[in-house]
This record gives C-alpha cells, sequence and structure tokens, in this order.
C-alpha cells in the first residue's frame, strides 16, 4: 500500500535535514503507529506524505498503490487515495462544512473518472456517518471547523475520511486535546473504517490512543529515521519506560 | 488645466441646458443645483476624498470607439418575478418596461415634466443636504441636468421587487436621478442591474417613512469599458430599515458613494459591497458616509474586494454620531483579498463620536489566500484553483450574506463565481 525508501526531507528555509533516510512499509489491511518523542519528524512525515509546501525531499521515494506521489499535487494524492487526518484541523469561515465535503467527495470522484455523487445520496451518507460520530446537523451546516471544540474537530477529521474513503489514512495526533470519552468515540470512528483495503498510520505520542485503536506494528522514530519496530507491546514498554531506554538501546 | 476648461465646460454646458429648457416641476431644483455647483466646482484630485480616485478619469476621457454592452446579458436578474423598469442610454423606455397599475404604488419618470408632481418637493432635497462634510459635486451636476430617472412613491403593499434595467445601444454617458419614497410601514425592494451607460452618473434619493423597509441589491460594471460616479442618499426615519448591497465585477473606475442620515430612533442602515477586479485598469471605490442623529440606531458597513493583475481597491467610510444620538451601534469593516503582489487596498476608515454611551467598531484589512487553508481543502482533494475560488467566495460571504432575499443572494453568488471562473481562461 504504502512504501517509503530512504527519504531525506529538508526544511525548505533553513536547509535544515529533518527526515533522514526513513523506511516504512506498510501493507494494506494494517494499521501502524508511529510513536516518537517532540522534535523526532513524526509530523514532517505526514506533512511530506500529504504534499504540503516548505519541504524539500533530498533522497529516497514515497509510493502508494506503486505510484510516485512525490510527483503529485496534494489534491492528486487524495484523489489516489491518501488522507491524512490534520493535528490541527484548520478553520474556514465562509465554507459550509456540508459544501466543503460534497465538493471534496466529486473532486476525487471526477479525478478517478467516476460519476458524481448525488444530492440526496451524499445526504444520506453523511446524515449516517455524521450520526455514528455524534456530529450533528447543526455542525454539519456551520463553516467548516469554525467555533468547533477541539474534540469536535477530530470528529469531523474523521467523518471526512469516512465520506472520502481513502486506501491510506494518516492521523497525525488525533489523540491530541482529547479526552477519554472524545477519544473513544474517534477510536470507533476509525475502527469502524478498517478493513482489508486500507492500511493506517496514526502517529501519537502516547499509548492510550493505541488501547483504542490496536496496532499491527509499531515504530519508534528518533531525530528523523525510524530506530525500531516491534508488536503492540512496543508501545506498552514506551509507555511503562518512557522513550530514553528505548534510544539508548539503539544508540 | 484639461480638467479646469472641462470643469468650466462642464458647468457652463449645464447651465445653458437648464436654463434654454424648462424641465416644469423639477426646473427650480435644478437651478438651485446649479447654483451648488458653481460655488463647488467639479472635483479635484488635490480634494481630501478624491485623493485615491482621480475624478478627472470620470469627466474627460473620450468614449469613442469603446465597447458597447450586449443586451442579453444586462439583466442578472432575470429569473426574478421583478416589475421591469427599462432604461436604454439614460432615457426611459416605456416599450420595454412592464405595464403597472396599482393604488399601492406610483411609478412616473423623472423625464415627464406635466403638471406639479409629489415629487418637487423631494427632488434634490437629500443632495442638497448631503454636502457634508464634504462636497459631492457630481451629485450636485446630477441633480441639475438628469436626463431621467425612475419617481416611485410606495403607499401600501406590493408583492413583487422592482427592477431598474439599464441597456446601452451607443457609448453614450447618461446621466440618472431616481427619487423614492417609502410610506410609513411599507416596504420595498429595488433591483439594479445592466450597464446603463458607458459613463454614468447615477444619484438615488431614499426618503424612508417611520417604519418604512428599503432593500436594494444592484449589480454593476460588468463591462469592461465602463466608468461610473453614483451615490445613493437617504433619510432614515424612527424604526425604518435601509440595506443596500453592490456588486461590481470589472469595469474601469467606479466611485459608489453612500450618504445616509439616520434621524429617526431604533433605525437600522446596513450598506456592503462586494467588488471583484481584474487588472490595472479596474479601480473601485466605495466612500460612505453615515450619520447618527437619532437615539438607539444600527449602521452597519461591509465592504469585500477581491484585487488581482495591479487593480485597485478603495474604500473612504466614516460614521459620524451626533451628540444625543445614544446607544449608537455602529459597525465598519473593510477589507481586501489581494490575489498577487501587484494590486492595491487603500483605505480611510473614520470615526468621530460626540455621545458618550455608542458602541462603535472599525476594522480594514489587507491580505492574501490563506495559504493553510488552501493547503487544507487541497488535501481533501480539491484543486488548487477550485479551493482559491472557494476561499475568495468565503472572503465575500460577509458582504453578500448581507442580502436578505434567498433567491437574490444565490444569483450573486452564481455571478461572482462566474467571474472567477472566466478568470481562469
Amino acid at each position: 500500500m504504502l512504501d517509503i525508501r530512504d527519504l531525506r526531507v529538508n526544511l525548505e528555509d533553513e536547509n535544515k535535514e529533518i527526515l533522514k533516510g526513513v523506511d516504512l512499509t506498510v501493507d494494506s489491511g494494517k494499521v501502524h503507529a508511529i510513536m516518537g518523542p517532540n522534535g523526532s519528524g513524526k509530523s514532517t512525515l505526514s506533512y511530506v506524505l500529504s504534499g504540503k509546501e516548505g519541504y524539500e525531499v533530498t533522497h529516497g521515494s514515497i509510493l502508494l498503490n506503486d505510484s510516485d506521489i512525490l510527483e503529485m499535487e496534494p489534491e492528486e494524492r487524495a484523489a489516489a487515495g491518501l488522507f491524512l487526518a490534520f493535528q490541527y484541523p484548520v478553520e474556514i469561515p465562509g465554507v459550509g462544512n456540508m459544501t466543503f465535503l460534497r465538493t471534496a467527495v466529486n473532486a476525487q470522484r471526477k479525478a478517478r473518472g467516476e460519476t458524481e455523487i448525488s444530492a440526496t445520496d451524499f445526504l444520506k451518507q453523511v446524515r449516517e456517518r455524521a450520526n455514528s460520530l455524534q456530529i450533528d446537523a447543526e455542525m454539519l451546516k456551520r463553516p467548516v471547523n469554525v467555533g468547533f471544540s477541539g474534540g469536535e474537530k477530530k470528529r469531523n477529521e474523521i467523518l471526512q475520511m469516512a465520506m472520502l474513503e481513502p486506501k491510506m489514512c494518516i492521523l497525525d495526533e488525533t489523540d491530541s486535546g482529547l479526552d477519554v470519552d472524545a477519544m473513544k468515540l474517534v477510536a470507533e470512528g476509525v475502527n469502524s473504517l478498517r478493513d482489508n483495503g486500507r492500511g493506517f498510520l496514526v502517529i501519537t505520542h502516547y499509548q492510550r490512543l493505541l488501547d483504542h485503536i490496536k496496532p499491527d506494528v509499531v515504530h519508534i522514530m528518533a531525530d528523523g529515521k525510524i530506530v525500531k519496530t516491534g508488536g503492540p507491546e512496543l508501545a506498552l514498554e514506551v509507555e511503562n519506560n518512557g522513550y530514553s531506554d528505548i534510544l539508548s538501546e539503539v544508540a | 488645466m484639461a480638467l479646469e476648461q472641462e470643469t468650466f465646460d462642464r458647468i457652463d454646458n449645464a447651465k445653458s441646458q437648464i436654463l434654454t429648457q424648462n424641465r416644469g416641476w423639477s426646473q427650480k431644483s435644478r437651478e438651485s443645483a446649479l447654483s451648488r455647483l458653481s460655488n463647488i466646482g467639479l472635483p479635484n484630485h488635490r480634494d481630501e476624498y478624491w485623493k485615491y480616485t482621480n475624478p478627472a478619469e470620470l469627466l474627460t476621457n473620450d468614449l469613442h470607439g469603446l465597447s458597447v454592452a450586449n443586451h442579453e446579458e444586462a439583466n442578472v436578474f432575470a429569473e426574478v418575478d421583478a416589475l421591469k423598469i427599462v432604461f436604454c442610454d439614460g432615457i426611459y423606455r416605456p416599450d420595454l418596461s412592464d405595464e403597472f397599475l396599482s393604488d399601492n404604488m406610483s411609478i412616473n419618470r423623472l423625464a415627464d415634466e406635466g403638471d406639479l408632481h409629489w415629487a418637487q418637493n423631494y427632488y434634490g432635497t437629500l443632495e442638497r443636504n448631503g454636502h457634508t462634510p464634504v462636497a459631492r459635486p457630481l451629485a450636485a451636476l446630477n441633480t441639475a441636468i438628469a436626463s431621467d430617472g425612475v419617481l416611485i412613491h410606495v403607499k401600501g403593499n406590493i408583492d413583487k421587487p422592482v427592477l431598474l434595467l439599464g441597456l446601452q445601444n451607443t457609448q453614450a454617458e447618461a446621466t440618472l436621478h431616481h427619487l423614492i419614497k417609502i410610506d410609513p410601514g411599507c416596504s420595498l425592494t429595488l433591483l439594479e442591474s445592466g450597464p446603463f451607460a458607458t459613463r454614468l452618473n447615477t444619484v438615488m434619493e431614499v426618503f424612508l417613512e417611520k417604519g418604512a423597509n428599503f432593500e436594494h441589491v444592484r449589480t454593476q460594471g460588468r463591462e469592461h469599458d465602463r466608468w461610473g460616479a453614483t451615490h445613493i442618499f437617504s433619510d432614515i426615519k424612527e424604526e425604518a430599515k435601509f440595506k443596500s448591497f453592490t456588486l461590481t465585477a470589472n469595469g474601469i473606475l467606479t466611485r459608489n458613494e453612500c450618504i445616509l442620515n439616520l434621524s429617526g430612533d431604533n433605525c437600522v442602515a446596513h450598506v456592503a459591497g462586494a467588488s471583484v477586479g481584474d487588472g490595472k485598469t479596474f479601480h473601485h471605490d466605495d466612500t460612505v458616509f453615515i450619520t447618527h442623529d437619532a437615539v438607539a440606531c444600527e449602521s452597519r458597513q461591509v465592504f469585500k474586494k477581491v484585487l488581482r493583475n495591479g487593480a485597485t481597491g478603495v474604500f473612504q467610510g466614516k460614521i459620524l454620531v451626533k451628540e444625543g444620538a445614544q446607544k449608537t451601534d455602529g459597525y465598519q469593516i473593510s477589507q481586501s483579498l489581494l490575489l498577487d503582489d501587484d494590486s492595491q487596498f487603500l483605505a480611510k476608515p473614520e470615526l468621530e463620536i460626540y455621545a458618550d454611551d455608542v458602541v462603535c467598531s472599525h476594522g480594514s484589512t489587507s491580505g492574501a489566500i490563506d495559504e493553510q487553508a488552501l493547503f487544507y481543502l487541497c488535501s481533501r482533494g480539491i484543486s488548487k484553483e477550485d479551493a482559491t475560488d472557494m476561499l475568495t467566495l468565503a472572503f465575500l460571504a460577509e458582504a453578500v450574506e448581507e442580502i436578505e432575499n434567498e433567491n437574490v443572494a444565490n444569483i450573486i453568488v452564481e455571478k461572482i463565481s462566474a467571474w472567477l471562473s472566466r478568470r481562469k481562461n
């Protein structure tokens, strides 16, 4: 599904290397988690995957289902099936949530040569999926993320994910700013999307999200590299001993 | 200097026009406007309120050889069931206008010089009182020489909007003066569309009696070769509501002045504008002057401009709160979205307050498309172009939301979208 080879990335403005050779393969149907201390390059990886400006890839490759996504614009990556749930979802005054969702769904369909979704089918789907995320009609009518609480913003990200039905989902610190109940709700939303045709990359600081979204593989990232890979037990090790043990072990 | 010569010639022309013709019931008002004009002279680039917009362009340019707008696209409100009043090259055209007969509203033309008319006590009076804090010579010139216009007196319930449609057949100049009087508790929705003329000078005087309701939505500037100077004057009595929205897309130079006097307690006045302009020749100027002269009135100014490829936007807006106008609620926002580095927005917001129990706020900003928002939209599969359009429409939304009639608001949004997509080619 997702194949990252020796990825090296500089911050464009500062000529500073953030990712120093990342290797990562996510197979479809699998959930991978990336954990790591602050400043290890986790969020940078998610931005580079989604095509945000300001980063310069100096080496390596990213393939999504064998297509080189580094050559694609962000919208082309989205149409190819990549989705990033933002750590900080952006507020967009003046753009209605529904309009935004429908425009996005249809833009992707059009890019893939599919027909646009009818207004009634779209409404039905949104209502259904919003309902299970406890997103009410009022929230759907409001401008994108404007005046949403932290939990509402994250649920809205998952709703977008549910509507866009991506192949490869990247969740960037989706647990940040969430209380336990909100985290459960978000995790349920994510779990309901788990299937054999879809891969997940869950970026998080903490083990607790992984209690709810059970990963198949856990990676530890430090100083721009994946330094250790293991099963779910690796996350528990981090929880109990912190990162320093693992980091000194690999150093 | 050319402009001074032009000024002299124009005033002289106006003088001979007025003194040789008799314009019936409006003759006296025209003569007095002429003497106002002689005293103040035509506007000059050195004048405080003409610093950002060169008036010479509104007076001296040669109109020969310029494009003439076609009739098909003139009426953006074609889908709205409205009573149509058509002007062509500055003259009322009964053959193209809808017939109208109702006790609840009288509609006459200014050029009808017949007997004593109700409008004679109103014609030019708001313009006469509207020369503060600065003179508005183009409005005085208009009162003096206006070739035609519509006189609407609303006396009861009317069930559909009135549409003023302006067509042109030649590269003409037109001077139109409209007068609207709405009796206590009555309402009127007035729509305006079309080029009217290559160079247009319009004055609209709006008298709102107690509890009267006026909603005005106009579109202007669709054509490239077009200059316009418009003035809206209104006197708003107690509990009356005034709303005016203007969409300006393209055109060369447009100056819209709006001079509102909130003279009755608890009245409301909203004036809004969305303008979208492309290229170095586009110059759009909104100049607003609102006087609060009564208790507990609300005024709102919302002006948004989208500028690109060297376009210029100007906003001059002033709120004057007179002594005794307590509980005033005044709001003013002027913003520009600059889609490139070449465009410019010049803003002069002013507040002058002589009462001590008021809420007045104003803000003015100038910025580019929000890169974070743009990336967010693109990351969901929306192309950069479409995302930019969405954010541009979102930027204009606060102004468009001032339109109460939803159907009309949708038409305005469609027009803006069409402008945005035309720009892509």
